[in-house]
């Protein structure tokens, strides 16, 4: 399968620093995250809360997140060019305060390293999972052309809920590829939600090809 | 033909009209779309007839106000979740960015045989399509002892705007411990889980401000939409606070007094303190002057909405006799935009693509705590027919009820946006 570029830049940035994340167990993150999400929300629906939604964060340029009040001091790092992968991630969650200062976010950070891998781990497996990237899309199925002029009478049917952002994700301008494979995630039932399953259900191949060759060549 | 240039927002109907004062946009050579009513249907239609013919067809949409204020979350409204201007969207953006004439005119006559719309300021709009969005009115004598001159006393509430406010300062100014009775509509009628909704967003105000007052619901429905839900909810949230009395207890045999201020209920009367009355309901008037109404509400083809009674009329969201959508403001968008590509294919070369259709329809509870439910549908010679659908389910978590909530405030973002082409 295609993955989108954003997925391989998580995969690539795991790969060369990879030492820590590797040891560290998703499980044991995904029960350790438990203190971040009074702030931060991860995976399917994640939205921006006091904290922006983390989902894509490994492999992502810092204060990246559209509409999302970063402090000064994160954003002036972001402009040195400050990537999260498992390395700066490591070492801005063993002192928040520290590593960004002026950050605010209100965290005294995590001493152990064991911990802070283990954190990692989940951050990068939440995403790969949530966003149903990890779902497998035929290659030819990805190969189709799809037929933009049918895509943008279908995508009626996205607007009515898709054409504001807010907590329901923008989609004009997606990656075609991502458009591809999320949709039929959610119509193979491997990505969850009511509203996009049941719209999925009836969406034949041309058509999420149809839709993606729209959505993909806007704005 | 007298001018008065404030009537008219859509530069190029202020144009024409100079031009050539006597007849409407005659001599442009374009195909005409009159669009009558500026909702869900008919706001979405204008938008994208004007939007994908690219200045092919000249579209107009007749709405007599402009100020528009959305009876979809106005229960948020009477909740105090929302301010009434959190409702209110503008037709600035059809008019400037799209190019659709925005006439701020009363549509009264539709004549068929010579394909003309006239208005209350005395103008005539000739056209080649027809679209009628004009949403609900209620049914003379639907409820004894009530009529539209008693809606001070006893609001409806049904249609958005000052009768929201005023039913929401009754509410407020409610005596400790005093009860409001809704009269809920009997099958047909605008957003089947209104009225629950609303009763929801009631006793969350009356919890907070007024936690011994009483509601009563006098319903002539057997069932009503997400009641599951609901009464789930309401034994939680608002637990020995609500009580509806259905058919099988006289909750269909309901008379008002709106000076008395009493509701009688199988003949037992009593006396209320606030009284929701939402009658019966129908097509809006002028589906009825125009001839293309049969039993109440208009019968359309499913395939592109057009009137059964005339190929040339189309008729969109509440008023249209469909089949098994639910009226809803989200299901006259998503018919408005099957009703454009047909109406685009008819009139210019435009492809013609097979309808379909989807509705969602979400409702709040108690804070943070959002249901919904939601369904697709299918043309079928006979009517819209349901394909496939889904609702919530009791006992879901607080985490995924705030969810559903949170996107409920993403679909008004994006649905008010996708009608009037403003993002919010």
């Amino acid at each position: 399968m295609r993955l989108s570029p954003a997925i391989l830049a998580a995969l690539a940035t795991a790969a060369a620093s990879g030492a820590l994340a590797a040891e560290g167990d998703a499980k044991r993150g995904e029960a350790l995250f438990e203190r971040c999400a009074a702030c931060h929300q991860i995976g399917a629906g994640a939205a921006d809360r006091s904290g922006p939604a983390l989902n894509g964060i490994v492999g992502k340029a810092a204060a990246a997140t559209d509409g999302f009040r970063y402090s000064t001091a994160l954003r002036r790092l972001a402009e040195e060019g400050l990537v999260w992968n498992s390395e700066t991630l490591d070492a801005f969650l063993a002192d928040p305060r520290g590593y960004v200062r002026g950050t605010r976010m209100s965290f005294r950070g995590i001493t152990e390293a064991q911990d802070r891998a283990d954190l990692i781990a989940f951050l990068m497996a939440a995403d790969t999972r949530d966003a149903a990237s990890g779902f497998d899309v035929a290659p030819e199925t990805l190969a189709i052309r799809g037929d933009a002029a049918y895509g943008e009478y279908l995508a009626g049917e996205c607007t009515a809920c898709h054409s504001s952002g807010g907590d329901i994700p923008r989609i004009s301008g997606m990656d075609r590829d991502t458009i591809v494979v999320e949709l039929h995630a959610y119509r193979a039932g491997a990505r969850e939600h009511q509203v996009m399953q049941l719209v999925t259900a009836r969406l034949g191949d041309e058509e999420i090809a149809a839709l993606a060759a729209y959505f993909g060549a806007l704005e | 033909m007298k001018l008065n240039r404030r009537l008219f927002m859509g530069t190029a109907a202020a144009t024409a009209m100079l031009a050539a004062p006597t007849v409407w946009a005659q001599g442009s050579g374009r195909p005409r779309v009159v669009v009558v009513g500026g909702g869900a249907g008919g706001a979405t239609v204008a938008r994208y007839l004007a939007k994908d013919s690219e200045g092919a067809i000249d579209v107009t949409l007749i709405e007599p106000t402009r100020k528009y204020y959305t009876c979809f979350f106005s229960n948020l409204a009477l909740g105090g979740f929302w301010d009434m201007e959190d409702l209110a969207h503008s037709y600035g953006a059809l008019a400037s960015e799209f190019g659709v004439n925005v006439v701020h005119d009363w549509a009264v006559g539709v004549d068929r045989a010579t394909r003309t719309v006239t208005t209350a300021m005395g103008h005539t709009f000739p056209y080649d399509r027809l679209v009628l969005s004009p949403g609900i009115d209620f049914i003379d004598g639907a409820v004894p002892g009530w009529d539209v001159t008693a809606q001070n006393k006893m609001p409806h509430a049904y249609k958005a705007g000052s009768q929201t406010e005023l039913l929401k300062a009754q509410i407020q100014n409610m005596p400790e411990g005093g009860t409001f009775a809704m009269v809920a509509p009997p099958n047909p009628y605008r957003c089947p889980p209104g009225p629950y909704e609303r009763v929801s967003m009631i006793a969350y105000m009356l919890r907070e401000a007024n936690p011994t007052a009483k509601i009563l619901i006098a319903d002539p429905k057997q069932t009503f939409s997400k009641q599951g839900l609901f009464e789930q909810g309401w034994n939680l949230a608002y637990p020995g606070m609500i009580e509806r009395i259905g058919p099988d207890f006289g909750g269909e045999n309901v008379e008002v007094n709106p000076d008395g201020m009493t509701i009688s209920i199988d003949g037992e009367e009593q006396k209320v303190d606030v009284c929701n009355v939402i009658p019966a309901m129908q097509a809006g008037k002028i589906a009825h002057d125009a001839g293309v109404t049969d039993g109440g509400w208009a019968p359309v083809n499913a395939e592109d909405l057009s009137s059964r009674m005339d190929a040339n009329v189309h008729i969109l969201g509440d008023a249209a006799g469909q089949g098994d959508m639910p009226k809803s403001g989200f299901s006259a968008n998503s018919q408005a935009k099957v009703a454009a590509n047909a109406i685009r294919g008819a009139l210019t070369d435009a492809r013609v693509f097979p309808a379909r259709f989807s509705n969602t329809c979400w409702s709040l509870i108690d804070r943070e705590n959002g249901v919904k439910v939601g369904a697709t549908y299918e043309a079928t010679p006979e009517k819209i027919a349901k394909v496939d659908g889904f609702i919530s389910q009791t006992d879901e978590s607080p985490d995924m009820r705030a969810e559903t909530y949170r996107e409920s405030l993403g679909w008004y973002a994006s649905i008010t946006a996708d009608m009037f082409g403003v993002q919010a």
